[in-house]
């Protein structure tokens, strides 16, 4: 699984950084967790209201900090599909 | 006997959320109401200051704004952010697609008002909007509305100087925001945005950030943004308060008005351009604009000098200087600062 955090590096990625480091550690998955900071990258993946979370290339979340007890949840619906 | 309406609440979770926020919206009125009285007895009483005398004043200020000001943020950045939770950037673009200049520039600036935005998305949202057609001036209005038009400020607003001024403060905003897109729109602005902002192409489904939430979700988005948010201003606030204390309990009554009152028509200018460089935001800036305008400021130079705090700041501009040359700048932050100073002198005009 290719995590990627999107967002320039302001305090709200840092925190979705954290929050999903936290959902994996809770699922006991191994993951690798990239930062893009890069704004045309950003922006090729449709958001355009950061943090983002994308996994394996797909948009999770977009423009919000959620709970690590939601990004399990979508993390885990990921895994099952 | 205790237990069972508990278990009964937990079995019914909108039932509740409604007893939790009746709960909590009757705790805040009764908060904000004993505010004043608490610290009437507190500090004159127990403490035995004079309300008259610099200490009694100063200190009475400062405890009672603190309280003041943290109830009323936390409240209304909570309903802010519950209400904005319906719209997001992604739909405003959508709202925006294919509007031309003029009418364009209007629903851009208001809906730089009512969509929740976090300044690192500055951006990516301008390069979704030129992406997608939206024309360079009516980017722009959305640019400047959405830091102009705060929902911090118009929480301390409506707080410290009632609705009044807190309609002209936005009625301002969105005049400056729209004068301001429709200006740069004129000036070819296209020559002064980084290339690659129209080599960029979305790819495939753009999200909506707020889609797929529920009652829930919204409201607790609107719970950790109001602790987020003060978490993040408190320094700030304390200062702003703190400096507005000992305006309040130790400045001459006529040191500010003779300087800086109605008499001095270079006042607003000087607002504005000392106000630039001042990167606080409404939070910390607005106990000060309160502490100044008892000592006779007039409202518009005291909302210029916010305006321009909170409109014009240096990191913003830096997050800008990624996709806008730097002649866009400057000519960005020329007529926002011109609009600005133009909102100050008519409100001392229509105020006075």
């Amino acid at each position: 699984m290719l995590i990627k955090i999107l967002g320039p590096g302001c305090a709200n990625c840092a925190a979705l950084e954290r929050v999903t480091r936290d959902a994996l550690a809770q699922l006991g998955v191994d993951a690798e967790v990239v930062k893009v900071t890069g704004y045309a990258e950003i922006a090729a993946y449709g958001i355009m209201s950061t943090p983002g979370l994308v996994v394996d290339e797909q948009v999770l979340v977009a423009g919000r900090v959620p709970t690590t007890a939601r990004v399990t949840e979508l993390l885990a619906a990921h895994l099952a599909s | 006997m205790t237990v069972s309406p508990v278990r009964g609440l937990r079995a019914h979770p909108a039932a509740r959320r409604w007893v939790l926020g009746l709960g909590a919206a009757v705790a805040w009125v009764v908060a904000y109401r004993s505010n004043a009285a608490l610290w009437d007895w507190l500090v004159l009483d127990v403490g035995g200051l004079d309300p008259a005398s610099r200490w009694g004043s100063g200190v009475h200020f400062f405890f009672y704004d603190s309280v003041k000001i943290l109830l009323l943020l936390v409240a209304i950045v909570f309903v802010v952010t519950v209400a904005r939770s319906f719209m997001s950037v992604e739909r405003t673009r959508a709202l925006l697609g294919g509007r031309r200049e003029g009418l364009g520039n209007v629903a851009a600036a208001g809906l730089g008002v009512v969509t929740p935005f976090c300044s690192c998305s500055a951006v990516p949202a301008f390069i979704g909007f030129v992406s997608a057609g939206v024309p360079i001036g009516v980017t722009m209005s959305f640019l400047i509305a959405s830091p102009m038009v705060n929902e911090v400020a118009i929480a301390l607003l409506l707080g410290l100087f009632g609705p009044g001024a807190t309609a002209l403060y936005v009625g301002a905003g969105l005049v400056v925001a729209v004068a301001g897109g429709l200006v740069l729109g004129r000036v070819h602005a296209e020559r002064w945005v980084e290339p690659f902002v129209f080599e960029t192409r979305l790819r495939g489904q753009v999200v909506t950030a707020t889609a797929d939430l529920s009652w829930d979700d919204r409201l607790r988005m609107g719970w950790e943004e109001a602790v987020g948010i003060l978490r993040r201003i408190w320094p700030y606030l304390l200062v702003g308060i703190g400096v507005g204390a000992v305006i309040h309990g130790w400045a001459p009554e006529d040191f500010f008005a003779r300087y800086a009152g109605p008499g001095n028509p270079w006042a607003v200018p000087l607002a504005v351009v000392v106000g630039i460089p001042l990167y606080s935001n409404a939070a910390g800036i607005l106990p000060l604009v309160e502490a100044l305008h008892d000592k006779g400021l007039p409202m518009g130079t005291l909302l210029a000098f916010m305006m321009a705090v909170v409109a014009l700041s240096l990191p913003e501009m830096i997050l800008l200087r990624r996709v806008l040359r730097p002649p866009l700048i400057a000519v960005f932050v020329a007529v926002v600062g011109a609009g600005i100073v133009l909102v100050g002198y008519l409100f001392n005009a229509v105020l006075a």
